[in-house]
């Protein structure tokens, strides 16, 4: 088998941001704290209380990345906030340097990390293929050569010669990922920026990303949360998590990976009070103090399985007439639905630990978010929140295989009954094709 | 594999010297491209247009005339007052803006520098160029105002020098551009040095021999100072060249092309130490 050739391969890289703030200081505050530091006396401009330590406390955002990306390879980058894909990607498409290691590319690097960079406002869209592709580093008579591929794929050719301070967001998304898939780079990177656009054009898009890294063989570096989009897109995705790969090969592994270790973050047994409550401000006396999640190790469920929870609840005075309440959405934000206790018993000052179940036959795959309440019913049937916390846990129900929540949803719907209603002999049906 | 076309290799150490012109070179048809926007944008929903190129220096000359012609009494050295001023006015307004244009790259453009590479010095080079053109055109009308003098019998230019006027060009050009992008590589850390940028540069003028002839001058420290300013010695030579009176002044002339290279290496030395790693500090 023939040999890949590399396109970038990144040793040892290292990204350090020094934390607190740096920079933006004044000349005046910088010459006196270093006049401070010399005389050995205390830093003037550190806040009261500030440590001095904290200053140069440093952190790592990327920690020693090592990663070789072969021509032709799709590459789907997935990691929490805060896991440095984006700065990996920074690196990569040299707009800041890296603190210790090496990257070598082996080729010409196109980034989209954001839609429209390098667009000018007043500038006509004709003008703007120009500008943005020589930003991105072609030479005039490439882009000459491809100026009409251009125009054809990004759909506005109608409006290629008004200025671009006209074009609708997605008119601009448009002319700019035209430009960009165009380029003769050998090395793209797109962060999220077909979050824009329409579906349609973003099955273009992908279809077009796709067909770049396989017949042109240029290499593909895609960061997405969406992993639909990935699972489309990508033939081999890395994870990252604090600055690491943790996770390297195959895409569904790796999603599969991914997915596990975010659930597992969430754990099933969790204090309540250091979420964020919602109580109208004041004190209702009473607090959602505990919540677990019974019978299981980590949030992840089973169509079919019940979900019980054990919560634990602090009272200041005798409660009468409250009522538990579970809201879920999806983990694109979507509501789902809301669901109701029965009525509590009353309760007496002190903590009491309710036991609460519910079966989650109705729901079919995904990730949920659970809101959690204690309502209380007055005489006239008005209902007046006493506790509330947003997103107070996460859980997964993994599904059947079969089931594509974009294309089924999130639930299952009540059975669809049927009967057959009338028959006619098979000999009518071929009188009809016949006719045709 | 270092022989491939497009083989590049970034490391955490960079050479102190390497000043990519290469790269820069590579990226021709963009600086191109950014001088033709510079003229695109620059003029867009204005009545008057690219008049404003011709407007704008006779305008200030005017001024010129009337507060140190008229009302300061200053002499012009039987030179015509219009001329005289507009040639000080045009050569000035070459430097500060080639200085002023570039003192802010990093921070006006963080956004763009912030997404996408390429050679960060194409944005100072097309600056330095379309300010250069600009020169030109304003130039123009320093050729028909000279022709009408020359008719005249006003003043008698040195035809034969010339052809040293585009090196006086590029000399001020690179000289402003060297200041602007040292100052533009210590704001991204230091933000008041752009407040003190349009002030120190409306101060400079006045050190300059640019509303005064430099032979009204006493023996003084000021005139020792503004022999030393090192954009005495290319003004004088310009007025000397077009207008015909005047000296040479071969030592502000050597001060000035010694300062000039010196403040242009470190400036590209600091740019591009500077260029790896701003989007962490702007």
């Amino acid at each position: 088998m023939e040999k890949r050739k590399p396109a970038l391969n990144l040793t040892g890289v290292k990204k350090e941001y020094r934390l607190g703030s740096i920079g933006g200081h004044t000349l005046q505050e910088d010459l006196q704290s270093w006049w401070a530091k010399l005389q050995k006396k205390e830093n003037p401009n550190l806040k009261i209380g500030q440590k001095a330590h904290l200053i140069c406390q440093r952190f790592m955002v990327l920690d020693g990345i090592d990663l070789t990306v072969y021509q032709g390879e799709t590459l789907g980058i997935i990691g929490s906030n805060g896991a440095g894909k984006s700065t990996l990607l920074k690196l990569i498409s040299q707009v800041t340097a890296p603190t210790e290691g090496e990257i070598e590319l082996f080729g010409r690097v196109t980034s989209m990390l954001e839609v429209g960079t390098g667009f000018h406002r007043e500038l006509t869209g004709r003008e703007n293929i120009y500008m943005n592709g020589a930003i991105l580093g072609m030479k005039k008579a490439e882009i000459d050569a491809q100026l009409e591929k251009i125009i054809d794929f990004s759909e506005i050719r109608p409006f290629i010669d008004t200025p671009v301070k006209r074009y609708s967001s997605g008119m601009f998304v448009k002319l700019a990922f035209s430009v960009a898939v165009h380029l003769k780079s050998e090395i793209i990177i797109m962060d999220e920026v077909l979050a824009v656009g329409d579906m349609a054009f973003q099955k273009k898009c992908l279809k077009k990303m796709s067909d770049i890294a396989k017949k042109d063989g240029r290499t593909v570096l895609y960061v997405s949360h969406n992993m639909d989009t990935i699972r489309n897109l990508c033939d081999r995705c890395i994870v990252l998590d604090s600055g690491r790969i943790i996770y390297d090969g195959e895409t569904e592994q790796a999603i599969a990976f991914y997915m596990n270790k975010s659930i597992r973050e969430n754990s099933v047994d969790m204090d309540l009070l250091q979420k964020s409550h919602s109580s109208g401000g004041v004190d209702n006396g009473i607090q959602m103090e505990h919540l677990t999640l019974l019978n299981k190790e980590i949030p992840v469920y089973t169509e079919n399985e019940t979900l019980t929870m054990l919560l634990t609840l602090q009272t200041s005075m005798p409660m009468k007439n409250l009522y538990f309440r579970l809201t879920l959405r999806t983990d694109k934000d979507v509501g789902l639905g809301t669901g109701w206790s029965e009525t509590i018993p009353e309760l007496h000052p002190g903590q009491t630990k309710i036991l609460l179940s519910m079966t989650l036959d109705s729901l079919a795959k995904g990730c949920f978010y659970a809101s959690i309440g204690i309502y209380h019913n007055d005489l006239s049937g008005n209902q007046q929140i006493l506790d509330h916390i947003t997103r107070a846990f996460k859980f997964e129900i993994l599904g059947a295989s079969l089931w594509n929540i974009r294309a089924h949803g999130y639930i299952h719907l009540p059975e669809i009954c049927l009967s057959i209603q009338d028959y006619s002999p098979q000999t009518t049906n071929k009188k009809l094709s016949g006719n045709r | 594999m270092s022989t491939l076309p497009y083989y590049k290799k970034i490391s955490a150490k960079h050479p102190l010297f390497d000043l990519k012109i290469r790269e820069v070179w590579n990226y021709r048809d963009l600086i191109l491209l950014f001088t033709k926007r510079n003229f695109a944008i620059c003029y867009k929903q204005t009545i008057l247009g690219p008049l404003w190129l011709f407007l704008n220096p006779l305008l200030s000359s005017y001024i010129h005339m009337i507060v140190f012609g008229d009302i300061a009494g200053l002499s012009t050295d039987k030179i015509p007052k219009l001329l005289f001023y507009f040639t000080g006015t045009a050569v000035w307004g070459l430097f500060s803006s080639c200085l002023i244009g570039n003192s802010n790259t990093f921070v006006a453009n963080a956004g763009l520098f912030g997404k996408v590479y390429f050679p960060r010095l194409t944005v100072s080079i097309s600056n330095v160029l379309s300010n250069g053109i600009k020169f030109v055109i304003q130039f123009s009308l320093i050729i028909i105002l000279i022709l009408y003098y020359v008719i005249k019998e006003v003043i008698l230019p040195h035809w034969l020098l010339w052809f040293f006027i585009p090196i006086i060009l590029i000399h001020l050009g690179l000289m402003g551009m060297g200041i602007g992008i040292f100052i533009s590589s210590i704001t991204t850390k230091y933000r008041d040095l752009s407040v003190l940028v349009s002030f120190g540069v409306s101060l400079w003028m006045y050190v300059t021999p640019i509303v005064y002839p430099i032979s009204q001058l006493k023996d003084s420290l000021l005139k020792r100072i503004i022999l030393l300013n090192p954009v005495t010695g290319p003004t004088e030579l310009f007025r000397y060249i077009i207008l015909g009176h005047g000296t040479i002044l071969y030592k502000s002339l050597f001060i000035s092309w010694a300062f000039t290279l010196i403040i242009l290496l470190s400036a590209l030395i600091i740019f591009n130490h500077v260029e790896r790693t701003f989007m962490d500090t702007v």
